[in-house]
């Protein structure tokens, strides 16, 4: 059985299940996956350090990050399984987010996921960064999906003058 | 003894102080080091009798002022304040998180100056979180925005940091002097954040959001934000009546609190937690052992470093060794050593010195000293961070805001007048 791999980003995980639904064969096993950047509750661990002295361990507030961080995980994916409406399991993870979605599709058949740079042009400025590193690591087939309709090819510019 | 073996007595100790601020052995609080190393530098003569009077009389008023601001804001938070500014930012962004970066950085901005920073870290960035994952916002710019605000929106008044507080007593400024003084170049540094932030954060802030804004009535804490309000007007009241304003904080605080009291919604205890005693009494002996140091030759080391008068160049220049001494041992010892030193040069001086300590640390993520501890608490969570995006954001946000803001304060200070 084929394993189809959806990385499910705020803000264009819609994207994403609509190619599984269109692309993903009917017995494949779809996993969706979440990855929550660790650095988001690190950010706010790292201020609260900052509070020289006044840094006691039970009011700080990376741990509440971390715990509505996976609450929001757990709803996103909850979102994304009832829209997709087939069978799939769902997988959260924790970490640098481009290593832990590389490390996510080892194995599988396919890794579909949405670009998430500039939508305006057609362009390598589609991607941002961890998409980028994604792409470019990937170690399985990728799927890369526009989050809305594609811009037109008049989007890229005009060839450089030809240099004699 | 002799002032080459009491320097080095003072160093040993401010060095153990640090450093057990840092480690924190068996957990203990960070006072449990410092007030015996104050002691033992009494002790031993190291700093007189008399001289550590002077520097707790000094201070005390100040960590009083602190104890009262820490507890408005934990008394605010009961209150529901922080609940209503996440309602609202979720509301007034309308789903667009370029709008949710603008209201969590005019929310954060208020509140780090009125409530100071600490109520930013502790109380309101989970807020933000929590609304941008509400809103399905990526919430990195957000988060990364209230700990960069923290630092920056710190400048505007007296209450806003403790660094501040330290500055005011020994600037001998009024309060409403003070904030007028700091409102041009607060504006300026987060100005400066929020141009780097939007295009720093651009392909986060361009994936959209796709959850519908739940349209959740918005309760206002009408009772807490109106004794925010009146405080803030006393703060301008007891200075015009020559009085601390701190007793402005304290009725304020004492106001929330018997009102919490009454409807039992907080205890006695917790009111007494929220004013962090433990830390009062660091600060109090923090404040003794860099005193003993910088009577004992520190000063007339970092002298020569400090320019005199208060001239454009002297002015960045103080910002600048503050912030780069607030980066290599954290923002608090580094005002305590800097204000005596500048202190003579005038009002202009001093707030210099406040620019470089509280834009300073967004550097190397709130002084390198802070960051060793910060990567012990990470190690100890057993999570995986990456200090090179926070330190990348750090340099093209801190040096820009560092020298945009001294010349909006040498602006102000042309304007009004030190």
């Amino acid at each position: 059985m084929t394993v189809v791999i959806a990385w499910i980003v705020e803000g264009t995980w819609h994207a994403c299940v609509g190619a599984v639904r269109s692309h993903a064969a009917d017995d494949a096993e779809i996993r969706l996956l979440h990855v929550t950047a660790s650095e988001v509750p690190g950010a706010a661990r790292g201020a609260y350090a900052g509070l020289l002295g006044r840094a006691r361990p039970e009011r700080d507030p990376g741990t509440r990050l971390e715990l509505l961080a996976s609450a929001s995980a757990g709803q996103l994916l909850d979102a994304a399984a009832e829209r997709l409406g087939r069978p799939c399991t769902r997988s959260e993870r924790v970490g640098r987010v481009e290593r832990e979605v590389v490390a996510a599709a080892e194995g599988a058949d396919l890794l579909i996921l949405a670009r998430d740079g500039d939508r305006a042009h057609l362009g390598p400025r589609s991607l941002g960064p961890a998409s980028r590193f994604i792409v470019d690591h990937a170690p399985c087939p990728v799927l890369l999906v526009w989050p809305e309709p594609a811009p037109s090819v008049d989007t890229i510019p005009p060839p450089p003058p030809h240099h004699r | 003894m002799s002032a080459a073996l009491a320097e080095a007595v003072s160093a040993v100790m401010l060095v153990a102080v640090l450093g057990c601020a840092v480690v924190r052995p068996w957990g203990w609080p960070e006072a449990v080091v410092a007030v015996p190393a104050a002691v033992v530098l009494i002790g031993t003569g190291a700093i007189s009798l008399s001289q550590a009077r002077a520097e707790a009389g000094q201070l005390g008023p100040v960590i009083g002022f602190l104890a009262a601001v820490l507890v408005l804001a934990q008394l605010c938070d009961d209150e529901g304040l922080f609940r209503a500014c996440g309602a609202w930012m979720a509301r007034a962004a309308a789903g667009r998180p370029r709008r949710l970066l603008a209201c969590v950085f005019a929310v954060a901005s208020v509140i780090t100056a009125v409530l100071s920073l600490d109520a930013t870290i502790v109380l309101l960035t989970p807020v933000v979180f929590a609304t941008a994952a509400r809103l399905g916002v990526r919430p990195k710019p957000h988060v990364f925005a209230c700990t960069h605000l923290s630092n920056t929106a710190s400048l505007l008044l007296p209450v806003s940091n403790l660094t501040n507080l330290l500055a005011f007593a020994a600037s001998g400024l009024s309060f409403p002097r003070f904030a007028a003084l700091m409102a041009l170049p607060w504006l300026i540094a987060i100005g400066t954040e929020y141009v780097v932030f939007r295009r720093f954060f651009a392909t986060d802030l361009d994936a959209g959001a796709q959850a519908p804004p739940a349209a959740s009535p918005v309760e206002v804490p009408v009772f807490a934000l109106v004794t925010v309000a009146c405080t803030l007007a006393g703060f301008a009241v007891t200075s015009a009546l020559g009085l601390s304003p701190a007793w402005a904080a304290l009725a304020g605080a004492l106001v929330l609190a018997a009102r919490a009291l009454a409807q039992r919604r907080t205890t006695p205890a917790a009111i007494v937690r929220a004013a962090a005693v433990p830390f009062l009494a660091f600060v109090l002996a923090l404040g003794i052992v860099v005193r003993a140091l910088t009577g004992n030759g520190l000063a007339g080391a970092l002298g020569h470093l400090i320019p005199g008068g208060t001239g454009l160049p002297a002015l960045l220049a103080i910002a600048a060794v503050a912030a780069v001494l607030a980066n290599v041992i954290n923002n608090l010892p580094a005002v305590l050593v800097l204000l005596p030193l500048t202190a003579p040069a005038g009002p202009g001086a001093v707030l210099a010195v406040l620019l470089g300590v509280n834009i300073g640390p967004n550097l190397t993520y709130a002084g390198s000293l802070a960051t060793l501890l910060w990567r012990r608490i990470v190690h100890e969570h057993d999570t995986e961070v990456d200090i090179r995006e926070f330190t990348r954001l750090g340099l093209l946000t801190v040096p820009a805001a560092l020298m945009l803001a001294a010349l909006a304060l040498w602006a102000s200070l042309t304007l009004i007048g030190g």
